[in-house]
């Protein structure tokens, strides 16, 4: 990382920076060169670093008057609601934070399918980036069960129930998940400890995130290797910041509309109704930003294979560098990758559609389809794809042409292809 | 810009595309609306309206549902039916609450105080079942939220009652409801024309009474509604002008180079 000479001006910063270079570090986080073509989809990692610091400092204060007990948290939670100073903005912003934190998590995943920042030499960053999903969806699904309403309860039954689809030891699994034969207070209270443990799990695992993208440096909307520092980079500070900055205070306006106007509207009503184990709501539905899971995992008639289809859905994501054969990273370039690429995104609707409807009829023959189609894509499409495509030829730099075309016609192609894209 | 405007646009379809609530609208009858004061971007409470509401609860919903989250001095409490202290006060002492124990071990009765919480109509849950031909009457503190629909929902099932459609039989102890998940419910229609006495002269019409009373629950189910849409319209304000900024603080940035930002 320290790959340049830096020395600090005052003394005193040289000599703490001979012992513990944080300042080449900070050094190296300013004057680290990025590409200077980056779109706004690359604005989504600060975005990222935002959700999570936000939801680990109000989770924080939550934590300080939440009691993780069954008979007690319903009603700590209405005590936050109503007698804690601001509690109730507070819980707000946690509680849409974390859809507001999904919603940024798939913006930049697809992001990455779209450029191919998963390929070579980017794989590491990609594997953590999905560690990092896996954690995120643990550990919302966690949170979601400490109000303990309704869909608190039966969310967690559920789930956990998952684990007793495995053979022998399925029960056995989750009786020790559960620690007891039924979701009750010992599920809550360890998920409460789990669920404040994650985040900072997440959180290592962000700064690991990060160093592994300072090694190769960022992808690009082109997708091509460039020299650094070049013609083709600008430092981090102050121009990406600053874009960074711009693009965060968009989203905040849009996180702010959700927490003062419509508080409610991404949670589910019956979880404002203390979890009752003797009445069981008429849909348990996840929340949204874990439907598409949960369409794959119904649509499978057997138990254990609806299981394991479910987790092999973010397998393949972690395998992705390896199943996608083309060597060209960018979509611009690869015409018929293009189409595919949007039939995915489609497709991912659609299962997140189906997975808030009811596993009958129609939904659930569309879910039957839209599973298969979603593991063709990966396993089918993309290993064939790659060998058979023809791409479009690749520029040579952000700035120099395209063979026979001009530096002009190469920087307009950009950002009419990019703007095209939405 | 463009893009935030589109990625918002689509943000807002899917969420409403896969909102649980949009499954739940599917299965009953549409609801009744109304114009509720406290719905829009600036919106508040009718304060009348809210007193009234109470007046509402207390004398006919109380005496089978509880509001067990709300204490009594949350009714002198900015953003609520603000009544002052003294009502309150007084409205507190009209109930019977458990204490104790005293210096003696012995628990004793006394009126309630501002900081006590709603007196409940039954001891336990068991009680409740039993008294109401074995159905719960549901706690209202956060009643509004728990009901898809919100208000309008539960000022329609309030509306709702009626003659049961022709070949449907309904069990001693059931009602017809048009809006009620499966049409029956096990409260009896409980609002007359009359049935209470507004002090402010307001006529006291089965109409009047819903609202103000579906207007009350909206309140016991988010007390700090107002203080919300008024820091909301705050913090809006603050981030557009912050937001304008930097855009053109970042415009000037990258003029420095060839790019386009």
């Amino acid at each position: 990382m320290s790959d340049h000479e830096y020395t600090p001006k005052s003394k005193v910063g040289k000599w703490f920076n001979d012992r513990l270079p944080l300042l080449t570090l900070a050094n190296h986080l300013t004057d680290y060169p990025t590409p200077k073509n980056l779109n706004y989809w690359w604005t989504f990692g600060g975005i990222l670093t935002f959700c999570l610091i936000t939801q680990i400092i109000t989770g924080i204060v939550l934590g300080m008057h939440y009691v993780a007990h069954a008979d007690l948290a319903f009603q700590s939670v209405e005590h936050i609601m109503r007698d804690v100073n601001y509690g109730w903005l507070i819980r707000y912003v946690h509680a849409n934070g974390a859809s507001m934190f999904f919603l940024a998590v798939y913006i930049h995943i697809f992001r990455s399918l779209y450029y191919g920042s998963y390929k070579s030499p980017r794989e590491v960053i990609w594997i953590i980036g999905m560690l990092i999903y896996f954690l995120m969806m643990a550990t919302a699904f966690m949170g979601y069960v400490l109000p303990w309403g309704q869909m608190s309860f039966w969310g967690a039954t559920v789930i956990t129930n998952l684990f007793s689809a495995i053979p022998l030891v399925g029960e056995s699994i989750t009786n020790w998940l559960w620690g007891g034969y039924s979701v009750d207070n010992p599920t809550l209270t360890r998920f409460f400890s789990l669920h404040y443990l994650f985040p900072f799990l997440i959180l290592g695992l962000v700064v690991l995130h990060i160093w592994a993208l300072h090694v190769p440096g960022n992808n690009n909307p082109i997708g091509i290797d460039i020299k650094k520092p070049s013609k083709d980079t600008v430092p981090f500070h102050p121009y990406i910041v600053i874009k960074d900055a711009f693009a965060l205070l968009i989203f905040l306006l849009i996180f702010a509309f959700f927490v003062f106007f419509s508080p409610n509207i991404l949670g589910h009503a019956d979880n404002y109704i203390e979890a009752n184990p003797l009445v069981t709501p008429a849909h348990i539905v996840p929340e949204w930003y874990l439907l598409p899971f949960y369409a794959i995992l119904r649509s499978v008639p057997d138990k254990l294979l609806g299981v394991i289809a479910m987790f092999a859905a973010i397998f393949v994501l972690v395998i992705l560098p390896w199943l996608d054969t083309s060597k060209v990273r960018s979509t611009v370039f690869r015409p018929i990758y293009k189409q595919f690429y949007w039939f995915l995104v489609a497709d991912v609707l659609i299962l997140g559609y189906v997975g808030a409807m009811p596993a009958e009829g129609l939904y659930l023959l569309t879910a039957r389809v839209a599973t298969a189609y979603y593991f063709a894509h990966f396993l089918i499409i993309l290993p064939f794809l790659g060998l058979k495509e023809k791409t479009t030829p690749l520029p040579l730099s952000i700035t120099e042409p395209v063979l026979g075309g001009s530096a002009d016609m190469a920087m307009a192609r950009n950002n009419s292809d990019f703007k095209e894209k939405l | 810009m463009k893009i935030f405007l589109k990625l918002t646009f689509l943000f807002v379809i899917i969420s409403s595309l896969i909102s649980p609530r949009a499954i739940a609208a599917g299965e009953q009858q549409e609801l009744l609306k109304v114009d509720w004061s406290f719905k829009s971007f600036f919106g508040k409470f009718d304060r009348a309206s809210l007193q009234r509401g109470y007046q509402v609860y207390t004398e006919v919903c109380a005496s089978c549902h509880s509001l067990k989250h709300l204490s009594y001095r949350n009714l002198a409490e900015k953003g609520g039916p603000e009544f002052t202290e003294l009502e309150a006060k007084a409205i507190a002492s009209n109930f019977e609450v458990t204490d104790g124990p005293n210096s003696d071990g012995e628990m004793f009765e006394r009126p309630a105080k501002l900081s006590d919480k709603f007196v409940m109509p039954y001891a336990n849950v068991q009680e409740a079942i039993a008294a109401n031909g074995g159905a719960y009457p549901p706690d209202m503190s956060v009643l509004v939220k728990a009901r898809s629909g919100g208000a309008n929902y539960i000022y329609s099932v309030l509306m709702g009652y009626d003659e049961p459609p022709a070949g449907m039989e309904l069990d001693d102890g059931v009602y017809y409801n048009k809006y009620m998940y499966g049409n029956k419910i096990k409260m009896s229609s409980p609002l007359d024309d009359d049935i209470v006495e507004y002090s402010d002269g307001t006529k006291a019409t089965v109409d009047q009474m819903a609202k103000d009373v579906t207007t009350f629950l909206q309140w016991t189910a988010e007390p700090h509604l107002e203080t919300r849409h008024k820091l909301g319209f705050r913090v809006i304000i603050y981030l557009s002008v912050l937001t304008v900024l930097v855009y053109f603080s970042m415009k000037k940035i990258w003029s420095r180079i060839e790019t386009k930002v």
